[in-house]
């Protein structure tokens, strides 16, 4: 009845949602009364073994294999190392990497999958609690399996700070490098433009809300009279209105200004995972319900079109 | 070269809505593709156009009521469709995605395409996991949220980059034949022209059973049981500014002003 928890790093730095994965995994596995143990696959399994080292972990795992990411190899390890451990519960982020092997492995372990869950208890059994219809729901789901296998929201659960006692143990994996069919050849910061979003002081923030290109001249014009920077969601940028760059959110920026103005924008969590930070969050839309005023510190429940020109008007 | 694309129709909710039971009340959803997998049908689409004898097909597990939005995937050049459905789906409840991927499975098998395109996620429960299940049941290698796509057929390699969080994207060689998971932004979906949405009409839209497919509807039997379903609870606490539009713009200049943000 243990949990076993997969760590995620991209060049050279742990990912917060690992030390995410320990809180929720030493509730499970305390509900289980078992233990927990999480793993670390390649780069320097030696530091971030030691980092994972934290309280209410039983046994770290490093497998010295690789620098980067590689979702062959991740499959193959994750596979073998649940092969042998046996959990009850094998956590996984919910990130991009998470989703690149987790439902390989939970294939090959013939384990049912549940994935982007944001709440989760053994206590009766394995319940998760997930969202639907981009986070407009909130469902429960029970699953019927001894044993599951989980991916688990980013930035739900606090990060494990305090040290522990663990025991680090090497693993042995045995890679079959014929089934690695995929080779990473590098990064890529992802760029367009001139200006750095995480720079500025005050952010006006649009979403789809704006409903046309052409609308976008009143947002570029209430950012010059508040001397602001223009930033946007995604469904801008994947328009091809703002470039790349200006994109605040999980795959775009992370930005923490004093004032995020944010106009149009329902406030998906992929969005909020990028702006979540920022000082003060005043929120414009039409829809009374939308999930960016369960975030904001202001907000205005009214027309884009009706409050923005009259916001440029007081400001000039 | 066959490109076999994966979709589905998903319900799109109302701003405001009501539960009945495990469901958003009918009133307040409308069908509609899921976003996703117009970007896969998109990236098939034009693969086509760039190289010779390339055939799209669609593949979508989903009811006879989704043969509307199956038709917006043909009308934007997609050759052929196909749709799988069974009173054993329909008693699964929650399918999840390995019961998903069973069932693209046995399609992709009498298919035996060279490439798989599905959308990341679909839009309404938004597991994100089908994609990749199908490609480890297919002993296919694959590629998760994919957004820029160059093929070297030649080669068998498809170079992709995968969109990583915080505007990092890895670049990536993939063996082909391959499962790619389709990101959003990968390309500009186009709209179905007219002569598009009539050729659509005559196109081939194949019904199948489980049985058709080789599968044993005794084996359809989904591990995940949705048990409630409810709007959540806002946790919000925002001044919200009551009045017209100039009496609101008022104050929060003033609230702007006060934290110093001015020209």
């Amino acid at each position: 009845m243990s949990v076993l928890a997969i760590a995620e790093h991209r060049r050279g730095e742990l990912r917060p949602v690992s030390l995410e994965q320990l809180a929720a995994g030493r509730d499970l596995a305390d509900e289980l009364g078992g233990e927990l143990h999480t793993a670390v696959i390649g780069g320097d399994v030696e530091a971030f073994g030691a980092e994972l080292n934290r309280e209410g972990v039983d046994t770290v795992h490093t497998v010295d294999i690789g620098e980067e990411f590689n979702h062959d190899v991740y499959t193959q390890v994750v596979t073998q190392l649940a092969t042998e451990l046996d959990p009850t519960v094998l956590l996984m982020p919910n990130s991009v990497n998470g989703l690149d092997y987790a439902p390989a492995v939970a294939n090959r372990l013939d384990r049912p999958l549940v994935t982007d869950v944001v709440d989760i208890d053994a206590e009766d059994g394995l319940t998760a609690t997930r969202e639907l219809y981009g986070s407009k729901a909130e469902t429960t789901i029970d699953v019927h399996a001894d044993q599951a296998a989980v991916t688990i929201r980013p930035a739900e659960w606090p990060t494990i700070e305090a040290d522990g006692d663990a025991a680090i143990e090497a693993f042995d994996a045995t890679i079959d490098e014929s089934a690695v069919r995929s080779t990473v050849k590098g990064f890529e910061e992802v760029g367009g433009g001139d200006i750095d979003i995480t720079d500025a002081d005050v952010l006006v923030s649009v979403g789809r809300g704006i409903e046309e290109e052409e609308n976008l001249d009143i947002i570029h014009d209430l950012a010059e009279a508040l001397d602001a920077t223009v930033s946007g969601s995604r469904p801008l940028i994947d328009n091809g209105w703002l470039a790349k760059d200006r994109q605040v959110g999980q795959s775009g920026k992370v930005v923490t200004p004093d004032v995020y103005i944010a106009i149009g924008i329902s406030g998906a969590v992929q969005h909020v995972a990028g702006m979540k930070g920022s000082d003060t969050i005043v929120a414009i839309n039409t829809d009374p319900n939308a999930p960016i005023f369960d975030i904001a510190d202001y907000g205005i429940q009214d027309d884009l079109f009706e409050v923005v020109p009259a916001l440029i008007e007081q400001f000039q | 070269m066959k490109i076999l694309v994966t979709v589905k129709e998903v319900a799109a909710v109302d701003d405001e809505f009501e539960i009945d039971g495990l469901a958003i009340d009918d009133r307040y959803v409308t069908a509609d593709l899921n976003e996703w997998d117009e970007y896969a049908v998109e990236a098939a689409v034009q693969i086509k156009e760039a190289h010779d004898d390339v055939e799209v097909v669609t593949a979508t597990i989903g009811p006879s009521e989704t043969d509307e939005t199956i038709r917006q995937a043909l009308a934007k050049g997609a050759d052929r469709a196909i749709r799988v459905w069974d009173d054993a789906l329909d008693d699964a409840g929650l399918l999840d995605p390995e019961t998903k991927a069973q069932v693209l499975a046995a399609v992709a098998a009498e298919e035996d395409p060279d490439l798989v395109l599905t959308g990341v996620q679909s839009a309404d429960d938004g597991f994100g996991a089908t994609g990749v299940t199908l490609a480890d049941k297919l002993d296919m290698e694959w590629g998760a949220v994919v957004n820029d796509l160059d093929l070297d057929l030649e080669a068998g390699v498809a170079s992709v980059h995968r969109e990583l969080e915080g505007g990092v994207e890895e670049l990536t060689d993939i063996e082909i034949p391959a499962v790619l998971t389709i990101q959003t932004g990968i390309n500009d979906p186009r709209y179905a022209s007219l002569r598009g949405i009539r050729q659509a009409q005559s196109k081939e839209l194949a019904e199948y059973s489980l049985a058709d497919i080789g599968l044993d509807a005794a084996g359809i039997e989904s591990p995940l049981e949705q048990t409630s379903l409810y709007e959540p609870e806002t946790e919000g606490e925002a001044t919200v500014f009551e009045g017209s539009p100039e009496e609101t713009a008022t104050e929060l200049a003033e609230l702007l002003a006060e934290k110093g943000v001015t020209s």
